[in-house]
C-alpha cells in the first residue's frame, strides 16, 4: 500500500484502528518502541478534547512530556496493579493464536537462534490491563504462529490466577483480529484496504474464526489524519524522533534549514 | 559524610570485579562517563541489575567483556534497534542471562528497601520469564482462596550508580522525579553518584527541592562530570545523541567495528 493510492500511509491506517479500539477510558498507557501505539493514544487524547473531555490520560513511558509519573518508573506498574490504567499495548517477536507472546528468543531458551530485547513489563501488564491491544507490523507465518517458543506472557490464565486484564485485539499491517478470552482464539473482524482474507490466511500461522462477513477496515477519515499530522506528531517526536520524522514530515515542528 | 571524590576513578574505586551494580533505565540519569571509565580499568563479571531496562550502557559493557551476569526486562537501542553486542552475547552464551518482567525489578529493590526478605508481585504464572527463574517462588496467598502470588526475593545491589544533575556540599543529590533512583540508593550498600555540578546551597534546606533529593546519608561518594550521561539523555537537561547512538549501531554490529568504537570514544577520552 502507498501514500498515493489510498491518500495515508499503513502507519496512519493502524494508529487509526488502535484509536478506535481504545474507545473511551481513562488512561491509556504506551510503553517502550511502540510508535504506532503512542500515535493513537495521543490521537484518542484530541478526539477527548475536542468533546471537551479530560480523558483520556496518556501516559508514554519514555516521555517526559506526556505522563505524569512522581514516584518513578515503577508508578506505571503499581496504577496497573490497582487497575488504574485501562488500556495498554504489547507487540512480539512472535504472537500465537492463543493470544500467547513472545519477547524472549526463538529456539530453545538457552541455546536460541534469535534473541528479542525481552519482555519489558509483559509478564505483569498482560494480566492486569484490562484492555491490551496487540501491534504486529510486520504479519507472516514468521510472526503469527501455532505456538510461541517463549511465553512472555499468556493469553488466557486457570480461572484460580488472578487476571482482570489480557489481550482484546490484534492489529497487523493486513487486518484486524479481536480475541475471544473465553475461547483463548482471534477472529478476523476486518481487512485492511489492499489486502485480502485469502492472504490473510496464507501469511497467519494460527487458526483463527472467520465470520461469514468480514467487512474492510474503514480508512483513517480526514478529520482523523489531520489530526495525526497536524497536531499529535509534533507532540509525538519528543519520544520518537526517527518515526516521525518518516510517517509524519510534514507534522513535526518547523525547523531552520528546512525547505 | 560522603566523599567528594577529586577524580571520577576514585568515585568508582568501591565498585570492583565481580560485584552486583544497579543502574537505572536509559532515560532516568545512566551514568555513561562512569561506564566508560570501568571499561578502561578493564572491570570484569559484573552483576549488572539494569532497573529495569538498559540501552547502550549494557550494551557497550557486554561488548567490553565486562559482564559475568546481566538481570534486566529487555535491552535494545530504542528507535536505533535491537541492541548488537547484547544480542551477541546471547546466541554466543557467553553471559548469564536473568531474564525478568520491570515491575518485578523494582519490587525486589524495594524489598530490600524495606529491609524484608522478598515481595508478592501479581501476573507471571503460567510464563516461561517465571518457569526459567528457579529464584522465585507461587506460594498460596495467606489471606486469600486458591489464590497463587509469585514470590521475589530482595534484591540487595553492593553498589547503586547513576547519573544527576547537581550535589550539595553535603552530599545530597538532586534526582528530581526520577523516583526510582531513591530506591535503588535505598537498596544498595553503597551510592555512587556522577553529577553534573555542585552546589553551594543546601539542598535540604528548600522545601521544593528536598522533594526531589536523595540525602547524603545514603551517598559514599560523589564525581563532577560534566555531560556525564552523554550521549544519553538526562532528564530536563540534555537530549540523547541521537547521531551518535545511530552511529554507536553501525559500529557495534561487528565485534571488530565494536573495537573500533572502543578505541575511539572509550579508551580514547574526549577532550573536556
Amino acid at each position: 500500500m502507498t501514500k498515493e493510492e489510498f491518500g495515508f500511509q499503513d502507519e496512519e491506517l493502524l494508529a487509526s484502528v488502535i484509536a478506535d479500539l481504545i474507545g473511551d477510558v481513562r488512561h491509556v498507557a504506551v510503553g517502550n518502541a511502540s510508535p504506532i501505539p503512542a500515535t493513537a493514544a495521543l490521537l484518542a487524547r484530541e478526539r477527548g478534547r475536542l468533546e471537551g473531555l479530560s480523558r483520556p490520560h496518556v501516559s508514554l513511558l519514555q516521555s517526559r512530556k506526556h505522563n505524569f509519573w512522581t514516584d518513578g518508573a515503577r508508578e506505571l506498574f503499581d496504577c496497573a496493579g490497582q487497575g488504574r490504567i485501562d488500556v495498554f499495548f504489547l507487540s512480539g517477536g512472535q504472537i500465537d493464536g492463543h493470544g500467547n507472546v513472545n519477547l524472549v528468543s526463538i529456539g530453545d531458551y538457552d541455546q536460541p537462534k534469535a534473541r528479542f530485547p525481552g519482555s519489558f513489563g509483559s509478564s505483569y501488564l498482560y494480566y492486569v490491563v484490562p484492555k491490551v491491544i496487540l501491534f504486529r507490523t510486520e504479519h507472516s507465518r514468521r510472526t503469527l504462529v501455532p505456538k510461541v517458543d517463549f511465553i512472555s506472557a499468556p493469553g488466557v490464565s486457570p480461572p484460580n490466577v488472578h487476571r482482570t486484564g489480557g489481550p482484546v485485539a490484534l492489529v497487523t499491517n493486513r487486518c484486524l483480529f479481536s480475541f475471544d478470552a473465553a475461547r483463548g482464539r482471534f477472529a478476523l473482524a476486518s481487512v485492511h484496504p489492499g489486502h485480502s482474507i485469502e492472504e490473510v490466511v496464507e501469511h497467519t500461522g494460527f487458526e483463527f474464526d472467520r465470520p461469514a462477513d468480514v467487512p474492510p477496515t474503514p480508512a483513517p477519515s480526514p478529520e482523523t489524519l489531520r489530526l495525526m499530522r497536524e497536531v499529535v506528531a509534533p507532540q509525538l517526536a519528543e519520544v520518537y524522533p526517527q518515526f516521525t520524522a518518516r510517517v509524519f514530515p510534514l507534522g513535526r515542528p518547523r525547523e531552520s534549514g528546512d525547505p | 559524610m560522603p566523599r567528594l571524590a577529586p577524580t571520577l576513578d576514585e568515585a568508582l574505586a568501591c565498585i570492583t570485579d565481580g560485584c552486583m551494580l544497579v543502574v537505572p533505565r536509559e532515560v532516568s540519569g545512566v551514568p555513561m562517563e562512569a561506564t566508560r571509565a570501568l571499561i578502561r580499568r578493564g572491570i570484569k563479571r559484573l552483576h549488572l541489575v539494569a532497573l529495569p531496562t538498559s540501552s547502550l550502557q549494557a550494551d557497550l559493557l557486554i561488548g567490553a567483556g565486562c559482564i559475568g551476569t546481566l538481570e534486566t526486562s529487555a535491552v535494545n537501542m530504542g528507535e536505533f534497534g535491537p541492541a548488537p553486542r547484547f544480542t551477541a552475547a546471547i546466541l554466543s552464551n557467553t553471559i548469564s542471562m536473568k531474564d525478568a518482567t520491570c515491575p518485578a525489578l523494582h519490587a525486589a529493590l524495594q524489598a530490600s528497601e524495606k529491609g524484608v526478605p522478598f515481595m508478592p508481585l501479581r501476573g507471571l504464572i503460567g510464563s516461561d520469564v517465571l518457569a526459567h527463574r528457579p529464584d522465585w517462588h507461587v506460594i498460596g496467598n495467606p489471606f486469600g482462596d486458591d489464590d497463587p502470588i509469585v514470590l521475589l526475593p530482595a534484591i540487595r545491589p553492593d553498589i547503586a550508580l547513576f547519573h544527576a544533575p547537581m550535589a550539595d556540599r553535603s552530599g545530597n543529590v538532586w534526582i528530581g522525579a526520577q523516583g526510582e533512583l531513591l530506591t535503588m540508593a535505598h537498596a544498595a550498600a553503597k551510592t555512587v553518584v556522577t553529577v553534573e555540578k555542585i552546589v553551594d546551597d543546601d539542598l535540604l534546606a528548600d522545601p521544593v527541592l528536598r522533594a526531589g533529593t536523595l540525602p547524603g546519608f545514603y551517598v559514599d561518594s560523589i564525581a563532577v562530570t560534566p555531560r556525564g550521561g552523554w550521549p544519553l539523555s538526562l532528564p530536563d537537561h540534555y537530549p540523547a545523541d541521537d547521531a551518535h547512538l545511530a552511529e554507536y549501531v553501525r559500529f557495534a554490529a561487528t565485534p571488530e567495528g565494536f573495537a573500533t568504537y572502543l578505541e575511539r570514544y572509550v579508551h580514547e577520552r574526549r577532550a573536556a
